[in-house]
């Protein structure tokens, strides 16, 4: 009984179990095209691909600042297959994944998420739908997105489509096209070779980005 | 006196005169036959043109990223392949003209044909009723559709969006829908929105939504 009781006392005294660590927080940046594979023609005399290579670097930096871990798919003017996008995203067992483009029609940043269906995870996915059992948190980032975006004071388009390489991300994941702002007379107020309309696009997802880590953070510690 | 010879030789030469004769008279004969029947091919009467009907056309806007519904009025062919392909061209007519909300160049003849089948059907009730079952449109841009076609996410995906809802409102059997470029299979439409698969038409998911 002695013993019982001495037990119990230390037990009370000894210093509370340490935490677990925080769960790594990763952001895969996609530019998109690269290579061979110009993308769009951009009014501006840019090509798709160096516009969304140097966007990506510039997000980067602001999500480094802010202590965020980023994989890129790419750092050079590189051709990457899309399969081989998909799997870099899948090894990084990133918390988000966002896939960088740029276009010359509509106005502001459109945000697309994937446009499978919802599926409950499984231990094996078929490729072309692994995003399915993330599309509901897709749509949840996307949602991040939009409130950041709308708060830096930018048109901001959701939608839903049809990507390849997004169709096999596990993890949640938007494409993000920029286009440049337009007025009510559908004439341009901040083009896309703007540094300062980028700069506050890149602030407003770094931003969010910051937002969906702490939800994560939120959510890992109410889990019992 | 005239020799036995001459007299031969001018009867021969009668004779020649004569078959050639008889010969260009059936060369004019005939010439007149074929011209007669030329005249015959030749119209006679006004072309019979389809009446104007009412279609409803699902339009895209890019400013806002939504889908409106238009309805217009234009002759429609009787051949379900031929008025899908008109009520298409129209859509892309609007699309080509000057002021168009979702400038896309090219108009009408971008849609080289529309074939309708069976669908692939999904279960076995749908696959014995083919008369009244669901439909597959496979619509068949020309080659310069897809080089001339805005490079986007969003203008990608409205084009494609449109023309499945459009179809789908003027034909509702056309439940599938495929694309072809040039009579071939393409990965995308202008390096984005995917053309590799069959598209719904029935359940169009949600087109974009503009905020602020």
């Amino acid at each position: 009984m002695l013993v019982f009781l001495w037990v119990a006392t230390v037990a009370a005294q000894s210093p509370p179990a340490p935490a677990p660590p925080p769960a790594r927080f990763v952001v895969v940046l996609d530019a998109a095209h690269g290579g061979d594979d110009t993308g769009a023609h951009l009014s501006t005399g840019q090509l798709e691909k160096a516009f969304t290579l140097a966007f990506g670097v510039r997000l980067r930096s602001l999500l480094g600042a802010r202590g965020i871990q980023v994989v890129t798919t790419r750092e050079s003017d590189a051709s990457v297959d899309l399969n081989r996008r998909a799997e870099i995203a899948n090894h990084a067992n990133a918390q988000a994944c966002l896939t960088l483009h740029a276009s010359d029609t509509g106005t502001g940043v459109h945000l697309f998420a994937s446009s499978l269906a919802p599926a409950e995870p499984a231990r094996f996915a078929a490729w072309k739908t692994a995003q399915s059992a993330f599309v509901n948190r897709s749509l949840a980032l996307a949602g991040v997105l939009n409130s950041a975006l709308l708060h830096a004071g930018l048109n901001v388009t959701l939608g839903r489509t049809e990507l390849p390489g997004i169709d096999s991300m596990t993890c949640p994941a938007v494409a993000v096209e920029i286009a440049p702002e337009r007025g009510p007379d559908h004439k341009i107020t901040s083009a896309l070779d703007d540094p300062a309309y980028q700069a506050r696009v890149a602030e407003a997802l770094a931003a969010a980005l910051l937002e969906w880590r702490t939800d994560a953070v939120r959510t890992e510690a109410a889990r019992p | 006196m005239i020799s036995r010879f001459q007299t031969i030789l001018f009867a021969v030469l009668v004779l020649a005169s004569a078959i050639m004769g008889f010969a260009l008279w059936r060369q004019l004969e005939r010439a007149h036959q074929r011209l007669l029947a030329g005249g015959d091919s030749a119209p006679t009467q006004a072309p019979q043109v389809a009446p104007a009907e009412q279609a409803t056309l699902i339009v895209a806007n890019d400013t806002d990223g939504s889908l409106l519904t238009e309805v217009q009025s234009l002759p429609l062919p009787k051949d379900p392949g031929a008025r899908a392909r008109a009520v298409l061209g129209k859509l892309l007519d609007l699309y080509a003209a000057p002021d168009a909300a979702h400038p896309v160049p090219g108009g009408a003849p971008s849609v080289a044909q529309v074939f309708l089948m069976p669908a692939p059907s999904l279960t076995a009730a749908e696959s014995k009723s083919t008369d009244s079952g669901p439909q597959l449109a496979v619509v068949n841009f020309a080659a310069s559709f897809a080089a001339t076609h805005p490079s986007g996410i969003e203008t990608e995906t409205l084009t494609v969006l449109s023309i499945c809802e459009t179809l789908h409102a003027n034909f509702p059997r056309i439940t599938q829908v495929r694309f072809l470029v040039d009579g071939q299979p393409r990965s995308t439409l202008a390096g984005h929105a995917d053309l590799s698969h069959t598209h719904l038409a029935s359940e169009p998911l949600s087109s974009a939504e503009r905020q602020q």
